[in-house]
């Protein structure tokens, strides 16, 4: 929590986007998280990523429900619309604003409590439907907003502030994500924005839904001896194992790569994603051995972090399937959308 | 590159800029925060430890400070720290009971200072509380040097004048005025004293010698000498037309006098652009608004003269090429101009001049004719005879005049205590914790938009009016109050202890200019590129910590942009960033190992 306002004042050389804005332009209220958190970090990088993609601020969308991670959504992007939602449901949320206007950019914002205890239903559905937006898991292992009981997320053995060892296994969504089919899928560390905020770009590039699951330590609560999710045991256990640079459209791809260890992704709208390849045996292309090692390293006590798979093949989008118009629902009028009494006597005929 | 040493006191004095840039190194940043406060007295009293004459500081000094104002940095315009000054200075108490306690039993050593300006003034407001016995010297019938004769009362009243100068005065000074020293030789032979501290200022006017000087020497006056006899009641007219030669800050005060004497028409002429003037820019600025005209590239020739008066100046008119970094490559001349005038004066420099010191004494002169001193010491090749002020090193201006004056005195010390003069004790530096509790700093933090207050004048029409109408009438009570706001608290240190990080990265979040990096270590050049700022201001040093606990990455500061608003303190979940007020500790005399004459030990009941 801090009491001192965030000076408007800017360093004179900050770098301006497209559109002319700055990374300041992108940021939001003043954090009331404790000083330390993970989750400000990400904010931090989640503003970086929205400025670098000269993404308009009023054609961004924040979602969230309820706990600290989805209290951060009011931090970034304060020219953005945005939705706190019920505990967990966030995906309905999104759903909805996306099924009527798929023309904005969606960025729903949870923890491991929103997600994987209350939300798991919300979450699992969201991935099915391969819901457009980019869905970070902000994931420390604990519930910090009620004082650090052990979250679904938290791994076999880690201790409590006080003590307590969890016993319960953790749910890992990464593994769940793979399971039900996503199509990018990435974990990353809050203390690692060159890894973290190429993959927000690109996760807000892909088009379906693209989870993040970002470890964020909870200074508070899990940052202590004995603990898995603790910014000092996160950088020992932490393996990189696909960096992923993220070439916007409108530039050439200048990254000297040499083939083999540099994959590039053409994602939907022509720009790119450069895969470096940090484990040589690991292939993020391959949902089946992908989803084997991620699981051998987890059982060995690392996270392996990076773009994780990826699929930009998939034919699956929400809108694809249902075949929508291309323009946004909203923007067709009542006219166009409404069949009349007469069209709605025909549907009905079908059914009789 | 190697971890930041900070526990060399020049590193957090340099962060702040308008301290290090200041002579006398004056505590800025801790006045303006006692002015913020109303405490005025107080203000004035910190003020006057360094800088010694604030009140006369207030409205005349050449502001080093300002140009090196970090805020100027951060939105162009610097924080009116002079203007600020003066306002301690004109809303304090008597400070009387504040001032050094002259002791009266005295040590028996006997000082001589020359010239009763700025710089011997401080050497007696040094030396007098320590027991020495100080005499003064002065041609004039009144203290003041230079501040009295050159610097015309409208910018300088003379009665904030005459209380500064009381104040040091008062302490029992031995003042012996309209007594010029004619002989060096007779002084030290008199074997009256112990040391002699030459402060006899730069009192000689250059001059410009061009066909028709001598005959129209009724008309033709030497700026300084010119400005004397107007302070001293000599001069009281001037013609309507009036010619200034020469575009430095004594050009500024010769111009807007002669407006005052009944000119109507005053011309200040330049031989190079504007971009080569030596004024002080505020200083043009006065003169300008005064309807002065200052014209370019023109560069005197000949004094014409007409039934054997003067008539006015010929010029050449000058065309130079100036490359990218601005500076003249070639000049020719252009063609001639004639400018009609009743009055020429001449304001193109001066320089230190001792036809009273006898060659012979072991006082070297250099092939200039300028006294050989040493730079620390001030200690000129005859061991016991010291130089300061413009004597020393030729003309430069008040402040570095005190601050040659503080360093004689402890070289006086010295040299009378038969310790080696060029020993001195070395600065030291003061950190203290701002944190007064979980959200809680005990300095104004807030960032302030405001911009810099301009200073009231009194009317054009009214100003002249008489001759000592001060100009600037002082920061209102509202413009006191938002100026003091701008002051950014460079004093008040962002100190970091690296083996508390956990690189959170929460103070690189939430710094609003961007100047904290966290990453691995390299040479200082390459460090400054990759920043999350460039950091393009070589000027300023860049921070650099030890290899962090976690990950051996460094933390790196770029001080130069810093707002001090204590963000990465606040933020900081283990207080490895802590905003520490730094108080520069610069030797004085009284510093020195017994500078006090003994006291009677006190008997313990």
């Amino acid at each position: 929590m801090t009491f001192i306002a965030k000076p408007k004042v800017a360093h004179p050389s900050l770098p301006r986007n497209t559109l002319g804005l700055t990374r300041r332009d992108y940021e939001g209220a003043l954090s009331t998280l404790c000083a330390g958190c993970g989750h400000d970090s990400i904010t931090a990088s989640i503003t970086e990523a929205i400025w670098g993609l000269s993404l308009e601020p009023q054609n961004v969308v924040k979602l969230s429900g309820i706990g600290c991670s989805s209290k951060t959504t009011a931090y970034f992007v304060s020219g953005g619309h945005g939705f706190n939602s019920v505990h967990g449901r966030m995906p309905s949320i999104a759903m909805g604003a996306n099924a009527a206007n798929r023309d904005l950019t969606y960025i729903g914002v949870s923890g491991d409590g929103d997600t994987l205890s209350i939300g798991l239903g919300q979450f699992c559905h969201a991935i099915r439907r391969n819901l457009d937006m980019l869905y970070i898991i902000e994931n420390n292992g604990v519930y910090g907003l009620t004082k650090g009981q052990f979250s679904a997320s938290a791994d076999i053995g880690t201790k409590a502030k006080k003590g307590e060892t969890n016993v319960q296994p953790p749910i890992d969504p990464v593994l769940l994500a793979m399971t039900l089919g996503a199509s990018f899928v990435a974990r990353s560390f809050s203390g690692d924005k060159a890894q973290l905020v190429p993959l927000i770009q690109a996760g807000l590039k892909h088009r379906g839904f693209a989870l993040i699951d970002v470890l964020s330590p909870c200074v508070t609560f899990n940052d202590h001896e004995g603990s898995t999710k603790s910014y000092a045991y996160t950088r020992e256990h932490y393996e990189p194992a696909v960096h992923a640079d993220f070439v916007p459209l409108e530039r050439e791809i200048s990254v000297d790569y040499r083939a083999g260890e540099t994959v590039p992704v053409v994602m939907h709208d022509g720009s790119r994603i450069l895969l470096r390849k940090l484990d040589a045996a690991y292939d993020p292309t391959n949902r089946v051995s992908a989803a084997q090692q991620i699981q051998e390293r987890m059982r060995a006590g690392e996270y392996l972090t990076g773009l994780l798979f990826v699929d930009e093949n998939a034919q699956h989008e929400f809108h694809q399937v249902n075949s929508t118009p291309a323009a946004p629902l909203n923007s067709i009028p009542y006219e166009a959308l409404s069949p009349g009494s007469q069209g709605l006597e025909k549907i009905l005929a079908r059914y009789r | 590159m190697e971890p930041t040493d900070t526990s060399h006191p020049d590193y957090y004095h340099r962060v702040v800029d308008c301290q290090w840039a200041c002579p006398a190194h004056t505590d800025v940043p801790e006045y303006i925060r006692l002015i913020a406060q109303g405490r005025f007295t107080d203000a004035y009293m910190v003020n006057r430890h360094s800088n010694v004459f604030p009140g006369i500081l207030g409205r005349v000094c050449d502001r080093p400070c300002e140009p090196a104002c970090r805020r100027g940095r951060i939105e162009q315009k610097p924080v009116a720290i002079c203007r600020l000054k003066r306002v301690a200075a004109d809303h304090r108490d008597d400070v009387s009971a504040r001032l050094p306690q002259i002791p009266t039993a005295k040590n028996g050593k006997r000082i001589a200072c020359i010239g009763a300006g700025c710089a011997s003034l401080t050497v007696a407001n040094d030396l007098m509380p320590l027991g020495y016995q100080v005499t003064i010297f002065e041609q004039y019938g009144e203290p003041g040097g230079l501040m009295r004769t050159n610097i015309p009362s409208f910018r300088l009243p003379a009665a904030v004048l005459n209380e500064e100068i009381a104040m040091i005065s008062g302490m029992g000074v031995d003042l012996r005025l309209n007594t010029p020293v004619s002989s060096m030789r007779e002084l030290l032979g008199s074997g009256g004293f112990d040391a002699v501290f030459v402060g006899s200022g730069a009192p000689k006017g250059k001059e410009l010698k061009l066909p028709g000087r001598e005959a129209a020497a009724a008309n033709v006056h030497i700026g300084i000498a010119w400005l004397e006899s107007v302070a001293f009641g000599h001069i009281d007219k001037v013609g309507k037309r009036v010619l200034i030669i020469g575009v430095g800050n004594t050009a500024m005060d010769c111009c807007r006098t002669s407006l005052r004497l009944g000119a109507e028409s005053v011309k200040v002429m330049a031989r190079k652009p504007r971009a080569f003037f030596k004024a002080s820019a505020w200083e043009l600025e006065d003169a300008e608004e005064e309807s002065v005209q200052i014209v370019v590239n023109r560069s005197p020739k000949a004094f014409v003269l007409e039934g054997g008066r003067l008539s006015g100046m010929l010029f050449d008119r000058m065309e130079y090429d100036v490359d990218d970094a601005g500076r003249i490559t070639a000049e020719r001349v252009a063609g001639e101009e004639f400018l009609p005038a009743d009055d020429v004066i001449l304001a193109i420099g001066q320089e230190n001049a001792f036809p009273w010191i006898e060659r012979d004494l072991g006082i070297e002169f250099d092939k200039w004719d300028v006294p050989v001193i040493d730079k620390t010491t001030f200690q000129s090749t005859r061991a016991g005879v010291f130089f300061g002020g413009d004597a020393a090193f030729g003309p430069k201006n008040i402040i570095w005049a005190v601050e040659h004056g503080h360093q004689a005195a402890i070289s006086i010390h010295r040299h009378c205590q038969g310790e080696p003069v060029a020993e001195r004790l070395p600065p030291g530096m003061n950190l203290q914790s701002r944190k007064m509790g979980m959200h809680e700093w005990s300095y104004s933090n807030d960032y302030t938009p405001v911009e810099r207050r301009l200073m009231p004048h009194v009317s054009i029409k009214e100003r002249f009016k008489k001759l000592n109408i001060e100009v600037e009438l002082g920061f209102t009570a509202e413009q006191v109050e938002q100026e003091v706001q701008r002051c950014l608290n460079c004093d008040v240190q962002t100190v970091f202890t690296a083996k508390l990080c956990i690189e959170c990265d929460a103070c690189i979040d939430i710094c609003p200019v961007d100047c904290l990096t966290i990453t691995h270590n390299g040479t200082e050049s390459e460090l400054r590129a990759r920043l999350k700022a460039p950091a393009k201001n070589l000027a300023e040093p860049l921070y650099v910590s030890a290899a962090l606990p976690q990950t051996a990455r460094v933390m790196v500061k770029d001080e130069d942009l810093c707002v001090h608003c204590g963000l990465c303190a606040e933020r900081c979940p283990t207080a490895a960033w802590d905003m520490q007020k730094s108080e520069l500790k610069w030797p004085h005399a009284a510093d020195e190992p017994r500078a006090l004459p003994a006291q009677p030990a006190k008997k313990i009941a």
